[in-house]
């Protein structure tokens, strides 16, 4: 009856324009702001970006919308209903789909689309057509009986989007669906999400990866639990206008120009683009200056469009400079061979599952080394073989010389690796952590001491060594990671999705360092799923279905992929094309 | 793609509808429940292959009873009233003795733990013996660091002796009293009889409260929650959607180990199958309670873990009068067992199969055992607001 009487409290008219208004919302766990005075429209038919790293807020604000959560002050309004008085009605009116999709892996498919039905109140049986469109819809079909525990990613995101749009939601809130979703999946969600918006819903959807907010039609800008942005996404670009440069074809020397570019004072940002440079100029800068870096430099320097990611990096006040502390500090890697890492015939079965098939490549001395796929490609076990950590069921594999069958351990201590998430040790303080890495790579006495020192200097850790790793800013946990794994001055450096859900500004910093190390001679070997972050790579490693698909540098890459439809390929349409090329291939040969 | 489309003609749930508690709903988390926990191979380990375990364990390996103790016999003194004694000693059968002449000998094998006491028959046991009215004075050395085996040896020992001594002693007067001692409802006074009940609360214990705890945290840990909660299920149906398959679960474990008790362990069945499955269906209230309560607090399996061990299973071993007289606890503590629910369980259990249905007995601890879960269910649901605050 409680719940008929909020019903009754219809939408005012003043509001039912758009699907959600947020006003004033703060909202603190604790001593933690997590949003500060935020304010914003979500209209109808509309697709809406939440955009911002890691910590920004967005979870909160999902929350929120969902009645999950009670802000501390403000009001919001989703479908005309307060998210707080109206509770009840919230739950109808609205289809959320949480980080890691709300699935229960030990159910099917069909067990938790009837789950989510009858809690949604319907059912399979009298309602069986929208089950067959929904199943056709998410292409999940033939696998009604697989458990949701055994799909892939991409699979498990298309069922909690199926979960989530039983029962008509007016509001749609999909938080961080790209995450752990290969682009060949997420490619398939825009589409769905498209058909969605196009029926009149409204999408909100919530992401760290910046290329995902450029295919929004309005994104809302997060940072530190503010809003820096509301609106359509070009909107913001266009700001930036006649900033963006690219120097072309520098080939080997690009890392040296690019630090040279972001040392200039006109320079805000700049990545690596293949063989190219991209740089960013401050607002109202000259030219000049890059300029007379191309000039010098022999290279052609072109205007390139702006992208959404710039006018981020913009709004935050721009990158970091170029020069690594870390690498000044290192003397050039010297190693017996030119080749740091190799492996031949390389292969892993788990059981009857093939992880890894027949891999091989070479990695030369300071080559900053790519490994690239969809999930479940095999990238994770090739890169766990190859430090040690998984013993291969076939084939070999050698870093700097050791055999790592055989000489594991000597092949360990001349290798840093950088686990996911950092892997720093929680309870232990920053300085415990660096004293136990440095500890664990067997360093004594004053070598400890100064190498310790040095790490702290060089990463400006001096103010946050009694406090413990989850309370230091992501920029600084990741640096400590760094520093963690780099103590011994390992010839090889093993980085596993290193920069997943960092800021983009925290991201230029860390491969500020890495390019110094690479160019001091210290092999980078990495798995990413940041499309811009292969573009650093000498050469990147492709792998589909457990096999090596292709192994190149990520401009051929690109230009293998170009067609009438994409004159200039993404790494992403490259990364898509050599994946679907490869799957019409194996099932040509089935 | 015109699934939206479509279901805006159908016939979807309107906010109007809108209930607080949709048995269809309910019906769904059941059904959800259900499957997952017949999937999961570990609950079904902790419901039906744990309490075989528990019960093959209290059954064989935990014994409270004293048997064939190793007990030396120093025989210091030549004479036949000694050999006679010694004799007596080596006679029963709760005794195993072994021989000596020389205390030395036995004192080594007490401290290697090779023996749990010795009787010394001294020298001048023969001129004690004859001096009329003297006692004979034999020694009885024991291993107090085992206090329980320790008592029992004292106490056999002086029996033995007392025995010998009345029967050496034809002259000596009839006792005017006899004291024939009867134990009831365990004649054999065998402890796995009064073990065996109890672990059945233990068992229920586990599944009511860590089972239910550990599930629920679960969900929190998978983000599953976060999914449920976001949609029109209320938190009553929720919360009885979650409890009912693990009410089922645990009277069907009931039911196993208590026809393992009565089929193979050979423990009687005096009171009534009624009886039982009403006790246990009200235990279940209380211990679901608590799985609840913790579930409200602690949102990893983990923290859900330790707790459950911590304020569930331990109390339910250790002061349920399971394993410990509760008569024998000092007053503290005998005042902090009314609080474990598995007492009243035990107590009543110990009754039902030992004795029979005595509802003088089962009211008072049912009366309890529902006021405890009554209050646990009243504080969890406090705790447990539809949102993730």
């Amino acid at each position: 009856m409680q719940a008929n009487a909020a019903m009754a409290a219809t939408p005012t008219s003043a509001v039912a324009a758009a699907a959600v208004v947020i006003e004033g919302v703060d909202k603190h766990f604790g001593k933690v702001q997590a949003l500060r005075s935020l304010s914003a429209h979500i209209h109808y038919g509309r697709l809406t970006g939440l955009v911002g790293p890691d910590g920004a807020g967005k979870t909160t604000l999902m929350r929120i919308l969902t009645g999950l959560l009670v802000p501390n002050a403000g009001r919001v309004t989703l479908a005309g209903y307060d998210v707080v008085r109206d509770n009840d009605a919230i739950h109808v009116a609205s289809g959320y789909m949480p980080q890691r999709f709300g699935l229960y892996e030990d159910l099917s498919v069909m067990e938790n689309m009837r789950l989510y039905a009858r809690l949604r109140g319907m059912d399979a049986d009298r309602n069986a057509d929208l089950f067959a469109e929904l199943l056709d819809f998410t292409r999940l079909g033939p696998f009604t009986k697989r458990l949701a525990g055994k799909l892939s990613g991409g699979m498990k995101q298309k069922l909690g989007l199926a979960c989530a749009l039983m029962a008509r939601p007016k509001v749609l809130l999909l938080d961080e669906p790209g995450v752990g979703v290969d682009p060949v999946s997420r490619q398939d969600l825009w589409r769905m999400v498209q058909a969605l918006t196009d029926e009149g819903m409204a999408v909100v959807w919530s992401t760290a990866y910046l290329d995902e907010a450029e295919r929004c039609e309005s994104v809302l800008l997060l940072n530190q639990g503010q809003l820096l942005f509301d609106g359509p996404p070009q909107q913001l670009t266009a700001q930036l206008e006649g900033r963006s440069f690219r120097l072309e074809n520098v080939g080997a020397e690009r890392r040296a120009v690019l630090t040279e570019a972001l040392d200039l004072e006109s320079v805000s940002d700049g990545v690596i683009q293949g063989a190219g440079v991209r740089v960013v100029l401050r607002g109202g800068a000259q030219a000049s200056q890059i300029q007379a870096l191309a000039d010098r430099a022999q290279v052609a320097l072109a205007p390139v469009p702006a992208r959404f990611e710039d006018a981020f990096i913009d709004l935050l006040g721009g990158g970091p400079g170029g020069t690594s502390q870390l690498a000044e500090r290192l003397s050039p890697v010297e190693l017996g061979s030119q080749i740091a890492v190799s492996c031949r015939n390389l292969t892993k079965r788990f059981g009857e599952f093939t992880a890894t098939d027949q891999v091989s490549f070479e990695v030369r001395k300071g080559e900053i080394f790519g490994l690239l796929g969809p999930n479940g490609a095999g990238k994770s076990t090739t890169f766990k073989m190859l430090c040690g950590l998984l013993k291969p069921t076939a084939g070999e594999a050698h870093v700097v010389g050791h055999d790592l069958r055989r000489a594991t351990g000597a092949a360990k201590s001349r290798l840093g690796y950088m686990a996911q998430k950092f892997s720093l040790y929680g309870l232990l303080s920053v300085q415990q952590n660096l004293e136990f890495s440095a500890g664990v790579y067997g360093l004594e006495g004053n070598t400890r001491r100064e190498r310790i020192a040095e790490m702290i200097e060089t990463f400006d850790l001096g103010e946050w060594l009694s406090a413990t790793p989850d309370s230091l800013p992501l920029g600084h946990k990741q640096r400590l990671a760094l520093a963690c794994s780099l103590m011994h001055r390992p010839p090889v450096l093993f980085l596993d999705e290193p920069t997943s859900g960092v800021d983009p500004i925290t991201r230029r910093e860390f491969w500020t360092h890495i390019n110094g190390l690479a160019r001091k001679g210290v092999t980078i070997m990495v798995t990413t799923h940041f499309m811009d972050e292969a573009e650093y790579c000498d050469r990147v490693a492709m792998l589909s279905r457990a096999r090596l698909i292709a192994l190149d540098t990520p401009d051929a890459l690109k230009r293998a992929a170009a067609n009438v439809e994409h004159p200039d390929p993404t790494m992403e349409d490259a990364f898509i094309h050599l994946v679907e090329s490869a799957d019409r291939e194996m099932e040509a040969a089935a | 793609m015109n699934a939206v489309a479509q279901r805006k003609e159908g016939a979807a749930l309107e906010p109007g509808d809108l209930r607080r508690f949709d048995l269809r709903r309910l019906m769904a988390l059941v059904t959800k429940e259900s499957y997952q926990a017949l999937r999961d191979p570990s609950t079904l380990l902790i419901a039906f292959v744990l309490p075989v375990v528990l019960l093959l364990l209290f059954a064989y390996a935990v014994s409270l009873d004293a048997k064939e103790v190793r007990v030396g016999v120093v025989l210091e003194s030549p004479g036949a009233s000694a050999q006679s004694l010694a004799a007596a000693f080596s006679g029963t059968r709760f005794l195993k003795t072994q021989f000596a002449h020389d205390r030395r000998e036995v004192a080594d094998q007490l401290v290697s733990g090779a023996l749990r006491g010795y009787v010394v028959i001294p020298q001048d046991f023969e001129q004690r013996l004859a001096q009329r009215g003297a006692e004979p004075l034999v020694q009885i050395v024991t291993d107090g660091s085992y206090p329980n085996t320790a008592n029992y040896v004292e106490n056999y020992a002086r029996g033995v002796v007392q025995t010998w001594r009345a029967g050496l002693d034809v002259a000596a007067p009839a006792q005017s009293v006899v004291l024939e001692p009867r134990y009831w409802f365990n004649p054999e006074l065998e402890s796995r009889r009064a073990l065996i009940p109890g672990a059945i609360a233990i068992v229920m214990t586990i599944i009511g409260t860590m089972l239910t705890a550990l599930v629920v945290a679960r969900e929190w840990e998978r983000g599953t929650m976060e999914a449920v909660l976001s949609t029109p299920a209320s938190v009553a149906e929720i919360l009885i959607g979650k409890l009912l398959p693990y009410f089922v679960l645990g009277m069907l474990s009931t039911l196993g180990a208590a026809a393992l008790a009565v089929f193979v362990f050979g423990v009687p069945m005096r009171g009534s199958l009624a009886a039982l499955l009403l006790l246990s269906a009200v235990f279940m209230v209380p211990a679901l309670g608590q799985g609840l309560l913790i579930s409200s607090l602690a949102r990893n399996q983990f923290l859900a873990a330790q707790i459950a061990l911590f304020t569930g299973f331990l109390p339910a071993f250790m002061l349920s009068g399971f394993l410990y007289e509760i008569d024998a606890m000092p007053a503290p503590i005998r005042a902090i067992t009314r609080a474990v629910p598995a007492r009243y369980f035990v107590d009543s259990l110990k009754t039902v199969f030992l004795a029979g249905d005595i509802w003088a007995v089962f009211l008072p601890n049912l009366a309890a055992m529902a006021a405890i879960g009554a209050l646990f269910f009243a504080i969890a649901k406090r705790a447990t607001r539809k949102n993730l605050e």
